[in-house]
């Protein structure tokens, strides 16, 4: 696997029999011989850890949290000046047409904005913020450091053995965490629909901490596969798949991460990219709507599934954008986009496996329960 | 025991042959999730598409190894497709074919030779 990166905790991916494959230009374990189905059962029992080093990690700096927080918000329609200080929000780059052109986190470390956002995107994420943060805010790449996610039930319990201060945490919450003797920038979340934890550690100490998470009896290393169902179930967009350049966030049905400040009547209204169509999704709707869908049957609805009002004829009025097996759910999960009209929870509809049409029905997203330390 | 390019083994029974996935395909599948077999009493042709078997990870497809008639198919997979894990080269068959043209099972692997074709 020529050209790709790997990460601080590639010797331990490999140690503990991970397959590796390329994903985002790093060799990353894809799974363990645990395998797919266990780790994923795994993580929504007790507690998975998830080697996310590939992710970017950046710090902004300004002559204030408020300067920083003012000229971020020209990126993105989140209330960033409103976060309070060790607090964490979920966040979005728009494009001038409205799209998404990646989706992210951060939070509010006091002097400066630390923003996680994804492994394919990150190049382009930092060219962004560069062009059009600095000179006034320095727009700083973390190279040195991993990033690891432990979630699941039990990850309170096996942290806390770490550093008891991490109980105290409640959701999308920051905090600098002394683990193991390093400093570690520790949020209470992630990317799996369970509690748990993100971890940024020095590159030099990743390793021990993993290994020392892993030693407990209820961690175990989980892949990218497991990642994918988990977050799948868990009704989160996977960036590329259930969101791009083309998809407006009210299309994608993340009005939510859209605080009240920035909408239209907003003290802040706009003044982010693509405020004039994300606006007015808000105001006018939208022709499609990302829903969930869980096929009838046992046979799964893979990404590109056409979906369709009939069991007969008719054009194709959606289409799924991330389907598989859903271990926890017990059978097919899928999400995607249908037209508006076919977007009310419990709507029967069709998708197109091998040429039959199956019957699939509109689910309440999550599919599975979060369970959220709010 | 002969065994196919596409990771199917078969075993002559009778009149009928055996079909099934090697541990080798099984375990480069993952877990599998869902089996879809064809109709018993279908005349089939060396290389159609068959049955379809989809893991965690992909959907893929099994081909009809040789020419003949489905005499029988595993049920048990459709109700349970984690079997095709557990014991692929035993319990977790796919179907029993009456071959139409036996000579076709010639051109197919033994043990040894697939073992270095897998490597």
């Amino acid at each position: 696997m020529g050209d790709l990166q790997r990460t601080p905790l590639f010797d331990l991916h490999v140690a503990l029999g991970a397959k590796m494959v390329p994903f985002a230009g790093y060799e990353m374990p894809v799974q363990y011989p645990l395998g797919v189905m266990k780790e994923h059962l795994q993580t929504r029992t007790k507690a998975g850890l998830f080697d996310v080093s590939h992710m970017g990690q950046v710090i902004l700096r300004g002559a204030s949290y408020d300067e920083i927080a003012t000229a971020f918000e020209t990126l993105v329609p989140m209330d960033v000046l409103g976060l309070g200080q060790g607090r964490q929000r979920y966040g979005l780059f728009t494009n001038a047409d409205g799209g998404i052109d990646d989706d992210l986190m951060f939070a509010n470390r006091g002097d400066h904005l630390f923003v996680v956002v994804n492994a394919a995107c990150k190049e382009a994420d930092i060219a962004r913020m560069k062009a059009a943060l600095e000179p006034a805010i320095t727009v700083e790449v973390i190279e040195d450091r991993a990033l690891i996610a432990l979630q699941g039930p039990a990850a309170e319990q096996a942290l806390g053995q770490l550093n008891s201060a991490v109980a105290e945490m409640a959701f999308m919450d920051v905090a600098t965490v002394d683990l193991l003797g390093v400093e570690c920038w520790v949020s209470r979340s992630g990317y799996t629909g369970e509690d748990g934890y993100e971890i940024s550690v020095p590159a030099s100490h990743a390793q021990a901490l993993a290994q020392a998470l892993l030693d407990m009896p209820d961690v175990e290393a989980i892949g990218l596969g497991a990642r994918d169902s988990l977050r799948l179930e868990g009704g989160l967009c996977l960036y590329g798949n259930d969101i791009d350049a083309t998809t407006s966030p009210v299309e994608a049905g993340l009005n939510w991460a859209i605080q009240k400040v920035r909408r239209t009547d907003g003290a802040r209204s706009g003044g982010f990219p693509g405020s004039a169509r994300i606006l007015g999704d808000f105001q006018n709707g939208v022709a499609r709507k990302r829903v969930g869908l869980v096929p009838d049957g046992r046979a799964p609805m893979r990404a590109g599934t056409e979906i369709f009002a009939d069991a007969d004829g008719g054009a194709a009025i959606g289409i799924v954008t991330s389907g598989g097996f859903g271990p926890s759910v017990g059978g097919p999960v899928a999400m995607g986009y249908v037209q508006t009209d076919f977007a009310t929870i419990d709507t029967p509809l069709f998708g197109d496996v091998r040429g039959k049409r199956m019957p699939v029905t509109v689910a309440k997203m999550p599919l599975v329960t979060a369970n959220f330390k709010r | 025991m002969k065994f196919t390019e596409e990771h199917e083994w078969l075993r002559t029974e009778g009149d009928v042959v055996v079909v099934g996935i090697t541990a080798h395909a099984s375990e480069q599948l993952g877990d599998v999730v869902f089996v879809e077999l064809p109709e018993t009493g279908t005349e089939v042709t060396k290389d159609e598409e068959i049955c379809v078997i989809e893991s965690v990870k992909a959907a893929s497809d099994i081909l009809a190894p040789i020419d003949g008639e489905i005499t029988e198919v595993n049920d048990m997979l459709v109700e349970d497709p984690g079997k095709v894990n557990e014991d692929p080269m035993g319990d977790a068959w796919f179907f029993k074919i009456k071959p139409a043209d036996a000579s076709q099972m010639d051109d197919y692997m033994d043990e040894a030779a697939y073992n270095t074709f897998i490597g």
